[in-house]
């Protein structure tokens, strides 16, 4: 394997010295960005969620390191957290299901219509979110196509429905954020060689043997990153339920919308975004090590 | 080269080169580095640490001065749906111009939903800065709140012959504005029961909506606190106008027991109408004028339920640093001459808060005149009901417990 030279590590020299100067400057935009878009926000979040809660927004709210918020917010909504959860594990379940397929099809298969398939993928991103989220709810009307067929073939019971179910809402979750499955386990997919699947096959490996030695070994980095990159989202999503669900499906994003804008509580909702935030880091930390791509975050 | 080697090889181009490989920045110089510009930048954050100041604006600090003599405008921002079609030449807003040679910025939709509305416009008004608008119209607690928190101009009676002259009695003294000193109607509406014919048989009253088995899972009700609370509290023979927190607490109660058995399908804002043009519910507790307006009347048929219903009123405030109060004045006094009146109600079915628009109304439209939307009779005001006061903690402990059971 003949590979480009690597330079090991600086060195003295005016054009090290120079291209290291480069590398920082191409940084301040990012990082600027990052500081006044997260990090401020995040440590504001992090003092609201301290504040007293027997203010108001009229009296304003003291600042009395009030940890006991994080206790209250639990207590109230640790049911919240785990459905949230659960629908957001299910849904990024099906996602990888019914991704990985879509992308090997694509990497491998699709031939000339290739780009074509890319495009749909990423097609329902022409339109607005909240406009396909609505859509849904023409399409699974209990007077609807869908669920009239499914009551003609019993698998819905006469006065059963679709909207307004869990169902409903784990397949708007999976339907939004398919695509952000669909395109890292493409582009992990298609920089895996051929050849060696091929080789596989040469070694006498049967497919399935070959698929798991080698082809999901190395398409793993694209598991990981669309297993993440669905998750995170759909832990935090309320559209969905809000949308396609009943109160009996509200997740914690619900609920943490309704403290900010409709109670003014910002100890309780800035609380609940951190133990939200603080959880899926926590998952997302386990997850990664337990699949064993550190490299990644 | 071993097959395994190679494979190893692959994957870690596959999976990208790590920080440490860009040449110049490694990446314990990269980390140490951006933590501290992280820090330089993020710091203004720990003003928050010493909590937020109140929004209330102190009587006196907050002066606006009064443009309108120089310039002849106005920015009016209202609800949809509220006002007869603006760019016509005959409408009311038209001939206002035409009469006062005073142009009308009129922002159709700006008003969508109070709180979003008081979202908007709280971080200039607490503030004390101008929001850009010179007039808004918004529902009596938030007309309230927005006084009490000291953002609203005090109006000039004087300039408003009209609006004395020809407002309501039942209106004339709301307990959160006594003599009308900063708040004029601009229409009310009733909340009550909307049904579908067609799918259902005539539901009367909230306890139907909420019991009769056929309609399990086929109705919405409104996620306006205020609005389904108040049935709720009627329900368990409270007074909406006039409860304890435990006989709220046990409203609350009673609410999470029929979201739990599954006969509320959702809580919604307007969108109620999509779920009954839809045919997901055939019934929901719904905003009077909409079931014209937004539904069409027809099948769809509005009750006032036979426990009472909910009675509100939508104002016209002139927020702080508004240059042209003077302007606004003149054309509250111009919607409170009958004639004009009697025109907008006949277009948007609400309430007509002005003495003698019935009769100017009667001249050109008697359907409209008689309608029970726009000037429902004596006996029927009597079981209107309007929702207690309350204090902005009160607001934030009932709206909680309200939220707990939207969320489930």
């Amino acid at each position: 394997m003949s590979a480009a030279p690597v330079p090991a590590g600086p060195q003295p020299g005016s054009e090290t010295a120079r291209r290291r100067g480069w590398g920082w400057l191409l940084l301040v935009p990012g990082m600027l960005w990052l500081a006044v878009f997260f990090l401020f926000p995040t440590v504001q979040l992090v003092f609201t969620s301290l504040y007293d809660p027997s203010g108001s927004y009229e009296q304003g709210y003291a600042m009395t390191w009030h940890v006991a918020n994080y206790v209250d917010a639990v207590r109230d909504t640790w049911n919240l957290f785990a459905r949230s959860f659960l629908y957001a594990g299910i849904a990024t379940g099906v996602c990888l299901a019914l991704g990985y397929p879509l992308a090997y099809a694509i990497a491998f298969k699709a031939g000339r219509w290739r780009n074509v398939m890319l495009v749909l993928v990423i097609a329902p991103f022409f339109t607005s979110f909240l406009l396909r989220t609505l859509s849904w709810r023409t399409i699974l009307s209990d007077q609807g196509p869908v669920t009239s067929f499914l009551q003609t073939i019993s698998v819905l019971p006469d006065d059963g429905r679709l909207l307004a179910t869990p169902v409903a809402v784990i397949a708007g979750l999976i339907y939004n954020f398919m695509p952000f499955m669909t395109l890292p386990l493409y582009a992990s997919l298609s920089k895996v060689d051929y050849r060696l699947i091929e080789a596989a096959g040469d070694l006498y490996s049967s497919p399935f043997t070959g698929f798991r030695k080698v082809t999901f070994p190395l398409s793993l980095p694209g598991v990981v990153s669309g297993t993440l990159l669905t998750f995170i989202p759909a832990c935090g999503d309320y559209i969905n339920a809000e949308l396609l669900g009943t109160p009996k499906q509200y997740m914690v994003g619900n609920r943490i919308q309704a403290a900010f804008l409709t109670e003014h509580n910002y100890p309780l909702a800035a609380s609940l975004s951190l133990i939200l935030m603080a959880l899926v880091v926590l998952m997302v930390v386990v997850y990664v090590r337990r699949a064993g791509t550190e490299e990644l975050v | 080269m071993s097959d395994s080697v190679r494979l190893a090889a692959l994957a870690r181009v596959a999976r990208g080169a790590g920080p440490g490989a860009v040449p110049g920045v490694g990446r314990r110089s990269f980390l140490r580095g951006a933590s501290l510009a992280a820090l330089a930048v993020g710091a203004p954050g720990l003003l928050s640490a010493c909590g937020t100041e109140g929004a209330k604006v102190d009587a006196g600090s907050c002066t606006s001065t009064d443009l309108s003599a120089d310039q002849k405008t106005i920015t009016f921002a209202n609800w949809i749906g509220y006002i007869d079609p603006v760019k016509k030449p005959d409408s009311t807003l038209s001939k206002f111009q035409e009469q006062t040679g005073i142009t009308v910025d009129y922002k159709n939709g700006d008003v969508n939903d109070n709180e979003q509305f008081f979202a908007k416009v709280s971080p200039q008004l607490q503030d004390c800065r101008p929001t850009s608008r010179d007039l808004f119209v918004v529902t009596d607690y938030m007309a309230a709140r927005m006084i009490d928190l000291g953002w609203i101009q005090k109006l000039d009676h004087a300039n408003l012959p009209n609006v004395d002259a020809n407002l309501i009695d039942s209106l004339k003294s709301p307990s959160w504005d006594p003599n009308r000193d900063y708040s004029v109607p601009w229409q009310s509406g009733m909340t009550g029961i909307c049904y579908n014919a067609e799918l259902t048989d005539p539901v009367t009253s909230f306890e139907e909506l909420l019991t009769r088995p056929d309609l399990k899972g086929k109705i919405d009700v409104l996620s306006e606190m205020r609005d389904t609370m108040l049935f709720m509290l009627l329900l368990n023979g409270s007074d909406p106008e006039d409860f304890t927190d435990d006989e709220f607490s046990a409203a609350i109660d009673s609410l999470q027991g029929y979201v739990d058995s599954g006969q509320v399908r959702r809580f919604t804002g307007n969108d109620y109408v999509d779920d009954m043009k839809s045919g997901d519910i055939v019934a929901c507790e719904a905003w009077s004028g909409d079931v014209i307006n937004l539904l069409g009347g027809g099948k769809f048929k509005y009750v006032p339920p036979s426990e009472g219903f909910a009675i509100w009123t939508d104002n016209m405030l002139v927020p702080n640093k508004a240059e042209h109060k003077s302007n606004v004045e003149e054309l509250m006094n111009f919607y409170y001459d009958p004639v004009n009146a009697a025109k907008l109600a006949a277009w948007n079915y609400y309430l007509c808060p002005v003495k003698g628009a019935q009769q100017e109304i009667a001249q050109f439209d008697k359907s409209a005149a008689n309608s029970d939307f726009i000037f429902p009779d004596a006996k029927t005001m009597e079981s209107g009901y309007q929702f207690m006061p309350l204090t902005d903690t009160q607001e934030r402990d009932y709206q909680r417990q309200f939220n707990e059971v939207m969320g489930g």
